[in-house]
């Protein structure tokens, strides 16, 4: 079946090939989204989907907008490999993350994560591991323009702990 | 020849955003690669020796004594923060 949307690509590393990964210019429909995780999938009974937007403020400045950058193929490469631990550490369904890339202005959204599983904590527990993983593994970089000018943002501590917690 | 490739703030900051060296025996692993760059251009040396700079090896991950043969690619860029 044909289960891909925009300039995604069937996930090549892990075993079910209805997981999906994709870095994209375009914005994504969450109903769109969610409406793939369960179609021709009613064993699970749980669908936890996370989207993180531009917003308006980060440390203390105004933000006008965001330009994301990332490293085309290492990018997707990251992200199947993230999935694949997740499939390893827990009983989860279907996996879809997407990302966008290019210049973001307040309020869109940037990054998709939906994960499917029989019973709910499966499924919660998954797509926040698959984020904290995002965050620190996955090419991407956040240059933002504030009221102040341009500037690439700094990773943060708290992120790298919130990974190295899981371990 | 091993191509490498930078990102984000490192790539502004070099002004460059790929460059081909040469896969000669001294290259043994990416320490050498960084040296190879430093010795094209003196002033790379400070953006070089920033700790926090990550590398990947045909896009996996990988820290500095990973091994480099010809063909490879090479990436250094900033810790990501996507998401």
């Amino acid at each position: 079946m044909n289960n891909s949307i925009g300039k995604g690509t069937e996930n090549s590393i892990t075993s079910k090939s209805l997981d999906f990964v994709s870095v994209q210019a375009n914005d994504f429909s969450l109903a769109t989204e969610v409406a793939q995780l369960e179609q021709d999938n009613l064993s699970d009974g749980a669908v936890v989907t996370f989207t993180g937007r531009v917003r308006n403020n980060n440390n203390g400045a105004k933000v006008i907008s965001l330009t994301l950058e990332h490293y085309p193929g290492m990018t997707e490469r990251a992200l199947d490999k993230i999935i694949l631990t997740a499939k390893n550490r827990w009983d989860i369904g279907r996996v879809r993350i997407i990302h966008r890339i290019g210049e973001l202005n307040l309020g869109e959204q940037i990054v998709f994560v939906g994960v499917t599983s029989i019973h709910r904590k499966e499924a919660f527990s998954a797509a926040e591991y698959i984020m904290d993983f995002l965050k620190v593994k996955a090419p991407f970089w956040k240059k933002e323009l504030t009221e102040d000018g341009e500037k690439w943002l700094d990773a943060r501590i708290s992120d790298q702990n919130k990974a190295q917690d899981w371990a | 020849m091993i191509t490498v490739v930078f990102f984000a703030a490192l790539r502004e900051q070099l002004g460059c955003s790929e460059i081909k060296i040469d896969a000669t025996d001294a290259i043994k692993s990416v320490v050498e690669v960084k040296q190879a760059l430093t010795n094209m251009n003196k002033e790379w040396i400070n953006f070089f020796e920033n700790n926090s700079l990550l590398i990947a090896v045909n896009h996996d991950m990988v820290d500095e004594n990973h091994p480099v043969k010809s063909g490879d690619e090479v990436a250094f860029f900033p810790p990501v923060t996507g998401g």
